[in-house]
């Protein structure tokens, strides 16, 4: 799927969020979404799912607007993983899995469920509650949650966050193969510049709600003259 | 609307209660405190007054009725609050289910809810207290229908109140909803409350549908025209609340509410 933001703009109350932001994720390209915590990252996702509605702008997936009658069709086909999100607590793992596989009208419902279950390694702890899980063991249940449907395009709002390297690796990793073998397009927003780099075709840079910087890792740390995307992050972040 | 996304969100809460124990007690156990304390109440007042006098079960049949009512309210919006207590809010919503098929999910798995604690405590009152509400006949099916959407309407318009101002929101809302139960004229004859207060009083379901209770236990005939009246504002406040719960909705999407709503 391709994603069309056009002069996006949303403002809570007295507060601007998001301040008229415009880019493109072409189809099977996964892009990074950078900036400082409240720049508007979350915000922006936000409206892409349609859970937030825009105060200006418009967002078309594959042509449609998700803040119009499209939402249900798009949603098919699009799915989010984010930390600050869980699923039922005193449900198994196949439980949860087995429900947003029909929510999403997943065909062959077993068959999607153990092959998800192998590759993200569920399999020890698939009929155990979700509540009884560790931090890591969750985040990947999450991340097969988000993934039940195939999405054709997948939201990612720092899907690492708070796990040890090893695990974060792992789904780094994982998701490195999967944007190869499937036909997904990714927004990642990340505060793990080394993610960033390894996962993300290009990447926008937002601030106090604005787009300030977009190209690929390589292009922005050649023109900010830093060595790497972390350097890069923290020039454009405090403006010197 | 598509039954089987329905189906998925109904199958949510069943596994729910069938994997906690608490849960199936505590849906067990109130109601059947409720004929307890209702039925001894009712046999002191079947002796000692002369209004039910030889009606032995009108008050428990109301008990029973009116616990109907409060435990669909709280069947709907129970299930509500679970998905804000363990966050999967958000999944819910950027899931492909309509607005429309989550209230008619949550419409029809509360019935199962709401029937896992009455149905035994309906039959317990019949051995202990020999009252059956079985004896109210034919009519009792849309007694219980005409309650049972205005039991949901009230379980809607607080699980609006919860998506419009957070989970913070449920006290105010449960409190002022049954600042409506004395309204609803359970017990007593409406012609006790002062004259402005049967005006509110009739325009709520709950009066039209208890007053032919009591008439058809008591005078053993049947008019089924309050029914229909009941039948019909029940419905009334039903759409009511949809419309409501939509509004709620539309505005959390204007707040951004919907995408981590705090505990
Ligand atoms: N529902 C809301 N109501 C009012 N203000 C909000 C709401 N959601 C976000 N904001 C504000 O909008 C700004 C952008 O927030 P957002 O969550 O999009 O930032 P973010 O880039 O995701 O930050 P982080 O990196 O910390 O996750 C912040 O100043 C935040 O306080
Ligand atoms: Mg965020």
């Amino acid at each position: 799927m391709n994603v069309k933001i056009k002069n996006l703009y949303k403002k809570f109350e007295n507060k601007i969020a998001v301040n008229g932001i415009n880019f493109n994720i072409s189809e099977n390209s996964t892009l990074g979404l950078l900036g400082p915590n409240g720049c508007g990252k979350t915000t922006t996702i936000g409206m892409i799912l349609g859970l937030i509605k825009p105060s200006k702008g418009e967002i078309y997936i594959d042509g449609l607007d998700i803040n119009k009658n499209d939402r249900i069709k798009l949603l098919e086909k699009i799915n989010f993983a984010s930390p600050y999100i869980e699923l039922p607590k005193k449900l198994t793992v196949r439980q949860n899995l087995e429900i947003f596989a029909r929510l999403y009208g997943v065909r062959d419902i077993e068959n999607s469920i153990d092959q998800i279950a192998n590759d993200l390694d569920l399999k020890k702890f698939i009929g155990k509650k979700t509540g009884e899980l560790s931090s890591g063991q969750k985040n990947r249940v999450s991340l097969a949650k988000s993934l039940i449907n195939e999405p054709k395009l997948l939201l990612l709002d720092e899907p690492t966050a708070s796990l040890d390297p090893d695990i974060g690796d792992f789904i780094r990793g994982y998701l490195e193969k999967y944007k190869k073998n499937k036909n997904v397009t990714i927004l990642l927003a990340s505060h793990n510049m080394s993610e960033v780099e390894r996962l993300c075709d290009e990447v926008i840079m937002m601030k106090n709600g604005s787009l300030v910087d977009e190209g690929t890792c390589n292009q922005l740390i050649k023109k900010h003259g830093r060595s790497n995307l972390e350097e890069t992050f923290l020039k454009i972040a405090r403006g010197k | 609307m598509n039954l089987s996304k329905i189906y998925a969100l109904s199958l949510r809460h069943i596994f729910l209660i069938k994997s906690s124990f608490p849960r199936l007690l505590d849906l067990l156990y109130w109601p059947t405190i409720q004929i307890f304390l209702w039925g001894f109440i009712s046999k002191f007042f079947t002796l000692n007054s002369t209004y039910y006098n030889n009606t032995v079960g009108v008050i428990l049949t109301a008990a029973i009725l009116y616990d109907f009512l409060f435990r669909s309210s709280i069947s709907y919006n129970m299930m509500f609050l679970e998905e804000i207590w363990s966050r999967n809010f958000t999944n819910l919503f950027i899931s492909p289910i309509k607005i429309s098929e989550i209230i008619a999910a949550l419409t029809l798995t509360a019935i199962f809810r709401t029937l896992i604690g009455m149905v035994p405590a309906s039959l317990i009152a019949i051995p202990l207290f020999g009252v059956s509400i079985f004896s109210v006949g034919p009519a009792l099916i849309f007694l219980l229908i005409s309650l049972y959407i205005f039991g949901v309407t009230l379980g809607l318009l607080v699980t609006a109140g919860l998506i419009r101002f957070g989970p913070s929101f449920e006290n105010i809302a449960w409190a002022s909803l049954f600042f409506l139960a004395p309204l609803g004229c359970i017990y007593y004859p409406v012609e006790i409350l002062p004259e402005w207060l049967r005006v509110i009083a009739n325009a709520l379901p709950l009066v039209h549908l208890f007053e032919e209770m009591r008439n058809i236990l008591m005078n053993n005939t049947v008019s089924y025209l309050p029914i229909m009246k009941g039948f019909l504002i029940s419905l009334l406040y039903f759409t009511f609340g949809v419309f409501i719960f939509y509004l709620a909705y539309f505005g959390a999407r204007v707040r951004g509410t919907l995408i981590n709503m705090g505990e």
